[in-house]
Parts: C-alpha cells; structure tokens; sequence
C-alpha cells in the first residue's frame, strides 16, 4: 500500500519497541539504533508489499529480526563485546543494588542461544502471541512455545537456583530456601 | 535443582511446577519487562521522527495534503 500519513504515523508508533527489541537482541543500544534504522527504510522502501490491515508491528519486528540475524553471524564478536554497554542507554540510572541486578539478568539473556532468546523476548516482553511470534521467526507455534519454555527454564537456572542466597527478600521464597523454621 | 523444586513443593502456593519456580518465572517476566520497557519508554528518537518525516515516498494520488503533524 502507499505511504500514506497514518501508515507513517503507525510506523513512528512502533519505533519504540522496535529499539526496545533491537536493544534487547543485541544488548548493544549503538548497533541496536543502527538496526532499527536500517529496518525503517527498509520498510519504507518495500512498503508496497506490505498488506493494508495486517499486522504492522509483526512486518516491522519481522524485518528488524532478520536484519539482525544476517547481520549477527558478520558481528559476533562484537555483540560480545557489548556486556554492561546497555546500561549506559538507561534513562534513570538504577540504584546500586537493582543494577547490578539488572546486570545478572542482561548477562543470563545474553548466555541463551539466539532463538530462544528472541523467542522469549517476542513473547515475554513485546507481548505478541505465540501465533505472531511464529511469524516473525518463520517456524511453527510449537516450536516457539518450546523455546519461550526453555528459555525461561534456562534463566531460571542461571539466575536463581545456582545462587539461591542472593535470592532476595521475599519471605515465602526465603522460607522455602532457608528452611530455617 | 532437585533440591530446591522438592522443596518447594511442600509450600501451599505450590503449582504445577511448585511455588518457587512460579515466583521465579514471575520475577524473570518481571525483569524482562521492565528491561524492555525501560527503552519503550524513551520514545521516538528525533532521528527516526526525522527519518520517517523525510522519506515520504512520492504518492501522488495521496490527495489531502495535510501536513499538519500535531
């Protein structure tokens, strides 16, 4: 369909979960503006294919997830690279403690392999369906359903059973835990 | 791993998988989230409002030509 002013205003709407993905698939916001630029005229460019009345988000984050996995097998390294680059993109900086939470959790989604971790993200923090999320990826429903699942027992491991110390001042946790009663 | 899912089934709030494992899929959501919506939040970069703005693809049957972007 052409161009028209609302379809540019949808594609302005989706610009910030577009970053907030691109950030969280590469960890690195640099590399992350870089994608979500390269997906905007790429989008603009094919814009004739996309249908009127589909799901723009989905098309969107389609093209954005593809760019990132040809451009990802070139960029390894430096996607590696990137650990505790992410925070420096944080509005408010968080309090010591919460950071270097934040830190554990960017580091536990950072160590899964690439398809659950965009599994999970699509699902867990874009809030598409499993359906959409399908989509994007270009597999089959059970098949993300099976990485969301794996990926959420993975960082569950990473992050919470092999230091359950650490685990935080919730009294029905702390109780099973410490069984100290 | 083992140790800590059997006990965990003992607490009332066990689920399927006991009630631990769900406190920690909640806070895993949890921290997903506020990761993820922490950038959503920052908005629209001028950059991108730009780049959007600018690259108006020729559409000549287009026929209201409000520009008016409020």
């Amino acid at each position: 369909m052409p161009l028209t002013d609302a379809l540019r205003d949808d594609i302005l709407a989706s610009v910030p979960s577009l970053r907030a993905f691109a950030i969280s698939l590469s960890g690195n916001s640099d590399r992350a503006d870089d994608l979500v630029q390269e997906t905007l005229l790429r989008a603009l460019a094919n814009i004739d294919s996309f249908q009127p009345g589909s799901n723009l988000p989905a098309w969107l984050f389609t093209i954005l997830r593809n760019l990132f996995r040809s451009d990802y097998r070139k960029r390894r390294r430096e996607v590696e690279d990137a650990e505790g680059n992410y925070a420096k993109t944080l509005k408010t900086q968080p309090s010591q403690s919460a950071h270097l939470e934040f830190e554990e959790f960017r580091a536990a989604l950072d160590k899964l392999p690439q398809d659950q971790r965009e599994a999970l993200i699509l699902v867990g923090a874009s809030g598409f369906s499993y359906e959409d999320a399908a989509a994007i990826c270009g597999c089959a429903v059970g098949t993300i359903k099976s990485r969301v699942n794996r990926a959420r027992s993975k960082l569950s491991a990473l992050l919470y059973v092999d230091g359950a110390e650490d685990f935080g001042p919730d009294d029905t946790v702390r109780a099973v835990i410490g069984g100290n009663g | 791993m083992k140790d800590v899912k059997s006990q965990a089934n003992k607490t009332p709030a066990s689920g399927k998988q006991g009630g631990l494992n769900a406190e920690i899929q909640s806070r895993i959501g949890h921290q997903l989230r506020a990761m993820y919506d922490d950038v959503v939040r920052q908005g629209v970069p001028d950059r991108f409002a730009e780049l959007i703005r600018k690259l108006d693809v020729p559409a000549a049957d287009q026929t209201n030509n409000n520009d008016g972007r409020d």
